[in-house]
């Protein structure tokens, strides 16, 4: 099983060496992200007013804020903060979503009323603009944005869970755990939510660049993550008022690693699905 | 019987690139059809009858390729003209009819307009008079309430009705040709035959020349002059309809005959052709493809193919025939 | 053509339905006391009470909705605390600036990715397609408001051929009289080139930026229906009939192909209004997007929920056009309803 598939695995690589790319710069954020802050040459909460608003430089490869804190440091060090976000909303909308979604699926009836009206109403709103609302109720907190990005994704997972689940209820191997003496929950946690991993792995990665984008967003607007925390979306905010005289780096660099991250884990979401799932290539 | 053909097929060779490698879908592949004449193309799916019709109308996907033949069409070969004239040639002098009537016509566009594009396209009628002359196509189709139709859309039609649409897009503009490619499949029965009497009756009508690709063998002797047979990408026997039922000289024929249910044979009778076809993309296929299921294989059968003349237009390539 | 409707109007009930109780209960999920919430900060515990008591916080959960609800149906959505206004008037003045910014973005992004997926599909591997896969996989990466910042930054601060990202107008110029609310139309409609220019040079840059965001679906979806439709059994036919490519391209395959697209732009206008807060906030734009974020760092939380559910509202009823759109254009939906 896995062999093959790991063959398969290189041959999609050979043919589109942009995945190839895409793991690559994924392996550079995950340092970052672990690392980031033993390997940031300066404090990134340390203001200078001496040094505020300075350019790139040899001293400061990403320039200065207008309080003077190396910009290097703080996109660096952000990374954990902007990553942990992300998977964790991802992960959270994936327990609720491939939960719900494969109970409804395999169970059919009220159960999949209940699922599908929930995911129908999430999506009858424009998604950033529900994420808002929903940080906003439940108050100004990092927590918060993880939750709404989760919810704001859960009907995408639920959808995906269920059709698979609908699809493999009546398959032969769901019917010899059954016949074997499992019980129904047990059916469902232990063999089709297994079977149906690859195909919720491959929406977790394309997820996972829409989660940092619009956690991202939500600090740009001031929700969640608050100043002098480094976040790349707050970060981008404050170097906005400084666009329009010119110091563009401020804005530039955190933007950068934020289009850089959502961009890599893009191509990893359809490298991988490539990968696991040939058909669903377009 | 010197008729002038309307089509002379030689030597066409057609490969297929995948990405497992070059299949040699058709080899040296030849037949003729002459004005007036219906000639079947009959063998198994996969033995390259389609791809030979689209070879000749320039229709095939863009993996296709024709490595060699000529395709004398009219004084030109088809194979040899560009996209531009062939297109000219299409629709208005050799013209095809495919299997599942309803996918193949524009399930957004009114069958009225889909047929006036074509009279439009190749002069047959101008954008004014092109709706009145699609309601006559439709009539000559005997579709009841022509003029009612003409506004249907394709999902509003029976399978039945959609080919009667496809055969008066095909005829629209009298062409000296016709493929029809397996027009009758999924249609039921009693309508397969008033299809069949059909093209027929209006190929007779225009003298036009008709090619019928099916995998029905008895349906190719009852409406069909001549029958070519294909195997695995290349002809195998032709022979006049009556001749190849009285006595198939091919194994190959011979197991397809037998294979089908005729009034003569009974259900108990029919023997399957054992083995499938080979895999072309081998590189060292056999000169003889059907060799790997022949009961009758010899050493002679290493030997290029030979194109032995057997009887009056009976032709078979075969070392060892019946 | 009316049962089309009515079926259409009757899926979006139950849409709308939610949106009401899931506003509702966003109000009701406020940490804390929302009463105190509303009546913001530095309001007195007197203040609050009143507060309390006048948004009925003091009563059941289910005598609550129906307030709400009852509230809702008088096109009631409170007031403002930093203006005092009403949140429905204050929303309606801003409201024609972000549907502007949103339709002419719309517009830009799909004149763009139509013919791009077109192109990408007739011309399969070549470079247009490749050019296709670079821009709808960067298209959905470029995080919209640092697009918006870099756009602003290259042609006002760099090329100067852009204005001051600062609102719809030059603020030497008054705004064209009030006839549709989007001052391209508005300044056409009494003759002004002068403003109309203005208004076009203001939205430029922030519809552009959010068309870039938009773009990505729309091409993407475009050049797979398209490459379906070119794959099709009818398209064989019209190719058999010697139709001309252009023929078989436009009339014959598009006309397929765009039906699908249509779907995608629920999608897209999801992707667009969410686009919309950030690009405001990016540009001073006075649309409701603005407001809201301007309510947010103030904690006036009723604008936030009138804009909440304005954007609801507005989206529902957009795939309801949509769909009921697509029913028009497919004959296969138009006759069997």
């Amino acid at each position: 099983m896995m062999l093959p598939l790991l063959r398969h695995a290189r041959y999609v690589l050979s043919e589109n060496p942009v995945t190839g790319l895409a793991f690559g710069l994924f392996a550079l954020f995950m340092v970052a992200a672990l690392f980031g802050p033993l390997l940031a040459p300066y404090d990134p909460l340390q203001s200078n007013a001496a040094m505020a608003l300075k350019p790139p430089s040899a001293a400061h490869w990403f320039g200065t804020d207008q309080l003077g804190r190396d910009i290097f440091s703080r996109v660096l060090v952000a990374t954990r903060l902007d990553l942990t976000i992300a998977f964790a909303s991802v992960i959270l909308a994936f327990m609720l979503g491939a939960l719900s979604g494969v109970a409804a699926g395999y169970f059919g009836g009220w159960t999949d009323q209940i699922v599908g009206r929930l995911a129908d109403t999430i999506m009858a709103f424009p998604l950033f603009v529900l994420a808002m609302g929903i940080v906003a109720a439940l108050g100004n907190e990092v927590i918060n944005i993880v939750i709404a990005t989760a919810i704001i994704n859960f009907p995408l997972y639920a959808r995906v869970a269920r059709a698979e689940a609908n699809v493999r209820r009546e398959a032969g191997f769901v019917e010899a755990a059954r016949l074997s003496g499992n019980g129904e929950t047990r059916v469902l946690l232990g063999h089709i939510l297994p079977n149906i991993m690859p195909i919720m792995m491959v929406q977790m990665s394309l997820t996972m660049g829409y989660a940092i984008l619009n956690a991202a967003g939500l600090s740009f607007i001031g929700l969640g993550v608050r100043p002098p925390d480094a976040e790349w979306g707050i970060m981008v905010a404050e170097g906005a008022n400084f666009i329009q005289s010119g110091e563009w780096w401020i804005a530039l660099f955190p933007g950068a690693a934020l289009m850089l991250a959502v961009f890599c884990f893009n191509l990893l979401g359809d490298g991988l699905r490539d990968i696991i799932d040939p058909r669903m290539r377009t | 019987m010197t008729a002038i053909p309307a089509l002379a097929v030689e030597d066409l060779s057609v490969e297929f690139r995948t990405r497992s490698g070059v299949v040699k879908v058709l080899e040296h592949v030849g037949f003729s059809v002459d004005k007036g004449e219906t000639v079947a193309l009959v063998g198994e799916s996969g033995s390259g009858k389609s791809v030979t019709a689209f070879a000749v109308m320039g229709i095939l996907d863009a993996a296709g390729k024709v490595t060699s033949g000529r395709a004398m069409f009219g004084g030109s070969d088809l194979l040899a003209l560009s996209e531009r004239d062939l297109a000219e040639q299409r629709g208005r002098e050799l013209s095809m009819i495919f299997q599942n009537p309803r996918t193949a016509l524009n399930p957004i566009r009114r069958v009225g307009r889909q047929i006036a594009d074509v009279l439009v396209r190749h002069g047959g009628a101008t954008r004014n008079d092109a709706p009145q002359a699609a309601i006559a196509m439709l009539k000559k189709v005997r579709i009841p309430d022509p003029e009612r139709r003409a506004e249907a859309y394709p999902f509003e039609l029976s399978g039945g009705m959609c080919q009667r649409i496809m055969i008066a897009i095909a005829l629209a503009c009298r062409p000296a040709l016709l493929i029809a490619d397996e027009p009758t499949t999924g249609l039921d029965v009693t309508t397969q035959a008033v299809i069949m009497d059909l093209i027929g009756e209006l190929a007779g009508e225009s003298g036009m020349a008709t090619i019928f690709i099916t995998h029905d063998l008895a349906l190719a002797a009852e409406y069909c002059d001549r029958i070519v047979v294909m195997h695995a990408g290349h002809i195998v026997e032709a022979a006049p309809g009556r001749a190849l039922f009285d006595h198939a000289r091919h194994p190959y024929s011979a197991k397809l005959l037998a294979a089908t249910p005729g009034e003569t044979v009974s259900l108990e009778a029919l023997a399957s052709i054992p083995g499938g076809l080979p895999d072309l993309r081998r590189p060292d296929l056999p000169p003889c493809r059907y060799s790997g299921r022949c009961e009758r294989r010899t050493e002679a059968c290493d030997q290029p193919l030979p194109q032995r003349i057997v009887g009056d237009h009976h032709v078979v390539a075969c070392w060892n025939p019946l | 053509m009316l049962n089309l409707l009515l079926s259409r109007l009757a899926t979006a009930i139950p849409s709308i339905v939610g949106v009401v109780v899931v506003t509702f209960m966003l109000t009701r999920l406020l940490p804390g006391d929302p009463a105190a919430y509303f009546a913001g900060l530095a309001a007195s515990p007197q203040a609050i009470a009143e507060i309390r008591t006048k948004l009925g916080l003091d009563k059941s959960l289910p005598e609550q909705f129906v307030a709400y609800v009852g509230d809702l149906l008088q096109g009631n959505l409170g007031n403002s605390l930093s203006t005092g206004q009403p949140v429905v008037t204050e929303i309606a003045t801003r409201l024609p600036a972000s549907a502007e910014l949103t339709l002419f973005a719309l517009i830009v992004a799909v004149g763009i990715a139509i013919p791009l997926g077109v192109l990408a599909a007739v011309k399969q591997g070549t470079w247009v397609d490749h050019l296709c896969r670079i821009v709808t996989t960067a298209g959905v990466s470029l995080p919209v408001f640092f697009t918006g910042l870099l756009l602003a930054y290259v042609f006002y601060y760099l090329l100067q051929w852009a204005p001051a990202p600062t609102g719809r107008l030059d603020i030497f110029l008054s705004p064209p009289p009030d006839i549709t609310g989007f001052y391209l139309i508005d300044s056409l409609l009494s003759g002004n080139l002068e403003t109309f220019w203005s208004a076009l040079r203001q939205l430029a840059l922030p519809a552009i930026s959010m068309a870039i965001f938009s773009l990505a679906p729309l091409a993407r979806m475009t050049r797979g229906s398209m490459l379906a439709v070119l794959g099709s059994d009818f398209i064989r036919t019209a190719r058999a009939s010697g139709l001309s490519p252009r023929t078989v391209v436009f009339t014959y395959a598009f006309r397929n192909a765009v039906l699908p697209v249509i779907t995608t732009l629920g999608m897209v206008f999801s992707f667009l209004l969410g686009a919309n807060v950030l690009v405001e906030t990016v540009f001073a734009w006075p649309g409701i997007g603005l407001y809201a974020v301007n309510a947010l760092i103030t904690s006036d939380y009723a604008p936030v929920q009138g804009f909440v559910l304005t954007m609801a509202v507005l989206y529902v009823t957009l795939n309801l056009t949509i769909d009921f759109v697509y029913g028009l254009v497919d004959p296969r939906v138009r006759l069997e309803s």
